[in-house]
């Protein structure tokens, strides 16, 4: 496999021989109130690959990530997502893009007065004919993939925020999606839950080969994760390489993050 | 329908003219979102009843709206009723004319303050929960994520809602007329020497099928206007937890002034 990367300023060209590009942001700029959150992003994400996306907070991480189910449009410049355009595609084009991509929020976004298998299930009835036989098979193979079986019956306000997370990735997943967004999914957990979500998200990228972009603040997780890693800063994109090479990065930003990260000052 | 919506402009004004015709626009799209929540949402009303889960969450509204709201609404027309009676009666009896309060209190009660009493006890009993609940769902992401899910928010959440308020606010204004009547009578016959059986004779004499009619139609715009209100309210609901409470907060204000106009509009278009 041939990688190249070229990085100018905020853009960057990534080519991976042999492999396609499923994702590509290209030249993404996103303004609030006149100020702009993504500042010209290029970046593409290929075929079975985990990206993870780290920076700051307030570097526009999320807002990219909802970029590609159009919960956000970009200001100039598009989103491409295995050939469609997500901003201008047709809602029935939106539709068939959003039944490929399962979207993990930060809180889980659980329904409340649905029992966890309820959640998962929910998308299998209400978006599939499939018999309530082969729902109940998928929503237990998808708890058993996330160690949430036990907790089927429980109701998202019963069991812990990792569980949420847990039970929010099964039904990320259970749809077979093969793309899966991941929003923070181990802020504000304990380390072994972390490791236990990451391994999910690795396991799954592996077993099943799902394209993944993981927003993230932890860099040890994404380190151990990611096939390339992303950092945004100041709603640019600064640096795209493997963990191999962003560790060993001289982009000076790249230098300050790590530092930040492990609690040094420069 | 997208409900997850994206401030309309990506920069900041750079006048105060500016800003003003934006927030002018921004209302103008805010009337149009809301009437498309209310079409799209009638549109869904069969895909409600056709599919399973959309019965059961029918069922669980109606019963939200009929049944829990019953203590309430039965309390209000009570003393709607008992005030009513009191107020009227004192009148007609320096008249003499106290055989005619059953009539009087029928009237009113199937006309105007059934519907009314019922309009309001359902804005603040259950359009506030219905823009609390699903403004908490709106920040939690819970509906992006329906969206993400393609399920419709509108055919998901709104149409039961609404359909189940449509349904019950003519049944419960008609459960209204009838206990304030009741109430009217028991005020009646304990404080103004009228007997309780010929206050009810004098009430089901005047008592008009077309005061009836326009009674209940009265009671279902109420049902519909605070099923769509608050469904929006609830939509549209940005900025936490203290944006749920403006919207509940919203829905209640927004819904006691449309009963009051509508009120008066569906009067002036059938009593001329």
């Amino acid at each position: 496999m041939r990688k190249k990367f070229e990085v100018q300023g905020s853009k960057f060209k990534v080519e991976r021989g042999g492999l396609s590009k499923l994702i590509e942001f290209r030249d993404v700029v996103k303004k609030f109130n006149g100020v702009p959150v993504l500042n010209g992003v290029t970046f593409s994400v290929e075929k079975g690959e985990v990206l993870c996306v780290v920076g700051p907070s307030g570097t526009g991480k999320s807002v990219t990530l909802k970029h590609l189910v159009r919960l956000l449009t970009p200001t100039s410049g598009s989103v491409i997502v295995d050939g469609v355009d997500v901003a201008t595609c047709s809602d029935a084009e939106l539709v068939k893009l959003r039944d490929r991509i399962g979207y993990l929020f930060q809180g889980g976004a659980l329904l409340a007065w649905m029992t966890v298998a309820e959640n998962v299930a929910l998308p299998l009835e209400e978006c599939t004919k499939l018999p309530d036989r082969e729902i109940a098979v998928r929503v237990r193979h998808a708890l058993r993939a996330v160690e949430l079986v036990a907790a089927a019956d429980k109701y998202p306000t019963e069991i812990s925020g990792g569980m949420q997370k847990r039970a929010g990735l099964a039904r990320a997943v259970v749809r077979e999606s093969d793309i899966v967004l991941y929003d923070e999914p181990t802020s504000g957990l304990d380390p072994v839950t972390s490791i236990t979500i990451n391994r999910l998200i690795k396991k799954l990228n592996k077993e099943l080969g799902i394209t993944s972009i993981v927003v993230t603040h932890d860099l040890q997780g994404a380190l151990a994760i990611a096939d390339r890693i992303l950092l945004l800063k100041g709603g640019k994109a600064v640096e795209c390489s493997t963990p191999a090479e962003f560790t060993q990065s001289q982009n000076p930003d790249v230098r300050e993050f790590l530092a930040a990260m492990k609690g040094e000052t420069i | 329908m997208t409900i997850v919506r994206e401030p309309m402009w990506d920069d900041a004004p750079r006048s105060r003219t500016q800003a003003l015709s934006r927030h002018l626009l921004q209302f103008l799209s805010t009337l149009g979102w809301t009437a498309r929540i209310l079409v799209s949402s009638v549109a869904a009303f069969p895909s409600v009843l056709l599919r399973r889960s959309g019965r059961a969450d029918f069922s669980a509204q109606l019963y939200i709206v009929g049944i829990r709201t019953l203590p309430v609404i039965t309390v209000v027309s009570l003393f709607i009723g008992m005030i009513l009676a009191l107020q009227v009666g004192l009148e007609l009896r320096r008249f003499n004319q106290e055989i005619y309060l059953g009539a009087a209190v029928m009237l009113t009660l199937l006309r105007e303050m059934g519907p009314f009493a019922c309009g309001i006890s359902l804005a603040a009993c259950v359009g506030s929960a219905i823009a609390a609940e699903l403004g908490t769902m709106k920040v939690n992401d819970e509906i992006a994520a329906l969206e993400i899910m393609s399920i419709s928010p509108i055919r998901y959440l709104a149409a039961p809602r609404l359909l189940a308020l449509i349904v019950m606010a003519p049944i419960l204004a008609f459960y209204c007329s009838v206990i304030g009547t009741l109430g009217g009578g028991i005020v009646g016959s304990t404080q103004l020497n009228v007997f309780f059986q010929q206050y009810i004779s004098s009430a089901l004499s005047i008592a008009d099928t077309k005061d009836l009619f326009v009674g209940l139609l009265k009671a279902g715009v109420f049902g519909m206007l605070i099923g769509t209100v608050s469904v929006a309210e609830g939509f549209g609901t940005k900025l936490g937890a203290t944006g749920v409470g403006r919207s509940t907060q919203q829905s209640v204000i927004v819904n006691f002034l449309l009963i009051l106009m509508f009120g008066y509009m569906i009067t002036r278009v059938f009593y001329r």
